[in-house]
């Protein structure tokens, strides 16, 4: 027989009971529509995630200093180790080919003046290339330039948490001389906004120096806290880190096989990788309950299946007096199931991109619907279609011509 | 002589219930010509129905053999049978059996449906052939549902000659009907077997063998009469006989 002859048959069938049809299809629809919704709700949450890290930098790398385990003895916080020098900054800088920017790091944490405003921040010591590594804009005026950085020049740039609370009336703090720590420095420059970031941290509460300067007339020190570095893209950060690992093993005459590394070195996707698990954790649990419903509606086909062979016996005894195979008979029921569960899947498909737009507009909540998340969607609803129908269309195709035919 | 379309050969049939096995056929041997119009008649539990159920191929034979147009059906599977039936049988029964809400046309394309060798334009023409030989010509499309007993009856009909079967299987074809409009079936029925159709058509009712061309009465599950009836009467005679409609 034609599976489009089978397939008319069925249609028609679904077609004389369509209030009964849609209810079957009900549960699919259900089903597959919170199927969508979560896995939307689920990917846009990690997409916020991932997008919050990436204005961070996604393909920052930094370098931390470790304990220098050759010698033994005290064991240090990292803050005071010294085994990163200038020179390693120098030798990175010049040696390291998958990297796109470098920045040393020094930071000091203290009061910072303006007039009889005052107010606590950060002050980092880095290069011209931080901007590019943490994604950071000058806003108005400029960063200080190279030439600042040789003579270690006493500028530097503000975020705009600093600028808020230091230049209260109004005034451009451009030009400006700011006090930190009672060490006058002239403002260059004025940071873009960046926000908080997704641990609460204000990211415009900073102040940008050359690293020289803070060395040598804030800190006093010949070390550096950290460097940092952008890889030239995301993908290339195992590469960075690799490369970046030999080559300061090299500088620091660590011997292969013998000598652990003195010195960490940490990537953004890192990061990226944790909070994608406690997000990916959270999506499995709200498809898990979006799978059982789908089971539910799975049942509901099964049992609606199961009650229309019943019903229509009679049907199911002329088709066979008539000529249809068991397997005709098989198929057709099967295809009705199929019909049932892939229509619903479709009509599941749309409510649950609208829900997942209402949720968007209405909860603002970031959603972001996955193509695959429909690819299975329907693969699951074919699947259950064959699985629930298969029973109650063996059930019909089983069944006795003569007994069909008699039933009432 | 005439090609032999159905042969039973001492067919019986046992079934059993409980502990007690019924015989329900007792051994039948009879043979049915090409162009035939057999009544088979029988009380209540003489084995009519198990008799039509072995004819129709919906079951088969304990023992003996049934040959339907030179096919042996005792051995056959359940699968072989259904194809057998579509090529073979035209079922008409007593209370229709018509797909519900379907269209007159859809409901005789029905066993057209199961035959894959017949194209969709085939079986479409086949089947207004059909209903137009049953005089249900302007009544293609309307549902089984709006229609009359007759008109269902004669789309039943129209759907037992759509695969121009070997023989034409009638179970109580009349039974539902009021007197008019079986004989209106009646007229129907002879008008096929004139066109030299094999009809077997069961009843209970003694009045329709006077309009066959043979009747054959069962009697606990043996064949006690065989009959030829040389003269036929006219259902249209008695049609055109019967007093008019009271309006």
């Amino acid at each position: 027989m034609h599976l489009t002859n089978l397939f008319k048959i069925a249609l028609r069938a679904i077609n004389t009971n369509k209030l009964r049809s849609f209810l079957t299809m009900l549960g699919i629809i259900i089903g597959v529509a919170a199927v969508i919704a979560m896995i939307a709700i689920g990917e846009g949450s990690k997409q916020s995630i991932q997008s919050n890290i990436a204005s961070m930098g996604s393909n920052m790398i930094s370098i931390h200093p470790g304990a220098d385990r050759r010698a033994g003895g005290v064991r240090q916080d990292a803050s005071a180790m010294e085994t990163l020098k200038l020179k390693d900054y120098e030798l990175l800088k010049a040696e390291a080919k998958f990297i796109k920017a470098i920045s040393p790091t020094v930071s000091s944490s203290g009061q910072c003046i303006f007039g009889n405003n005052n107010t606590p921040s950060s002050m980092y010591g880095v290069s011209i290339g931080y901007l590019d590594i943490r994604q950071l804009k000058v806003e108005e005026g400029d960063m200080f330039t190279e030439e600042d950085i040789r003579t270690s020049a006493k500028v530097c740039v503000i975020g705009k948490t600093v600028a808020d609370n230091l230049f209260t009336k109004g005034e451009d703090p451009v030009g400006r001389v700011i006090r930190f720590k009672s060490i006058p420095f002239r403002v260059v420059g004025v940071l873009k906004s960046k926000g908080y970031n997704t641990f609460g941290m204000d990211q415009d509460n900073l102040i940008l120096a050359p690293y020289t300067t803070v060395m040598k007339r804030i800190m006093a020190i010949t070390y550096l806290n950290n460097i940092s570095v952008s890889a030239l893209t995301e993908e290339h950060t195992e590469q960075a880190i690799e490369e970046l690992t030999t080559l300061l093993r090299q500088s620091h005459k660590l011997r292969e096989g013998i000598d652990e590394d003195n010195f960490n070195i940490h990537s953004q996707k890192e990061m990226m990788e944790m909070m994608n698990s406690t997000a990916d954790v959270m999506t499995t649990l709200l498809l898990c309950v979006a799978c059982i419903s789908l089971i539910v509606g799975g049942i509901g086909i099964m049992n609606i299946m199961y009650v229309s062979v019943t019903e229509r016996t009679k049907e199911i005894g002329l088709r066979m007096s008539v000529g249809a195979r068991g397997i005709d008979i098989l198929a057709q029921f099967l295809i009705e199931a199929i019909l049932l569960s892939i229509t619903g899947g479709i009509i599941g498909v749309v409510v649950g991109c609208l829900i997942s737009n209402a949720v968007e507009s209405i909860a603002q909540w970031p959603v972001s619907i996955q193509p695959w998340s429909i690819m299975l969607s329907f693969a699951v609803c074919t699947f259950t279609g064959i699985f629930f129908g298969w029973y109650p269309a063996k059930k019909a195709a089983n069944l006795d011509p003569i007994e069909a035919l008699r039933y009432e | 002589m005439k090609k032999t379309v159905i042969e039973l050969q001492n067919v019986k049939r046992d079934f059993v219930v409980g502990e007690e096995v019924v015989h329900a056929l007792r051994g039948v041997s009879f043979k049915i010509h090409e162009g035939e119009f057999v009544t088979i008649m029988g009380t209540s539990g003489s084995g009519k129905s198990t008799l039509l159920n072995q004819l129709g191929c919906l079951d088969t034979p304990t023992s003996g053999e049934y040959l339907l147009d030179g096919i042996p059906v005792r051995k056959m599977k359940r699968r072989e049978r259904a194809v057998l039936r579509n090529r073979k049988i035209g079922f008409v029964f007593q209370n229709y059996n018509l797909l519900a809400k379907t269209t007159a046309v859809e409901n005789v394309e029905l066993p057209l449906m199961y035959n894959s060798s017949v194209s969709a334009r085939e079986r479409r023409e086949r089947a207004i052939k059909a209903l137009e030989a049953v005089g249900l010509g302007n009544r293609l499309m309307h549902l089984s549902n709006q229609m009359s007993g007759g008109q269902m009856q004669r789309v039943a009909i129209a759907r037992a000659l759509v695969n121009d079967p070997a023989v034409i299987l009638a179970d109580e074809a009349t039974g539902n009907l009021d007197t008019r409009t079986s004989f209106e079936i009646l007229v129907l029925f002879q008008e096929l077997f004139a066109q030299g159709r094999t009809i077997i058509f069961v009843t209970h009712n003694p009045e329709i063998a006077q309009y066959s061309s043979r009747n054959i009465v069962l009697r606990d599950g043996l064949v006690k009469e065989d009959v030829q009836n040389t003269n036929i009467l006219s259902a249209a005679e008695a049609l055109a006989a019967l007093p008019p409609i009271e309006e």
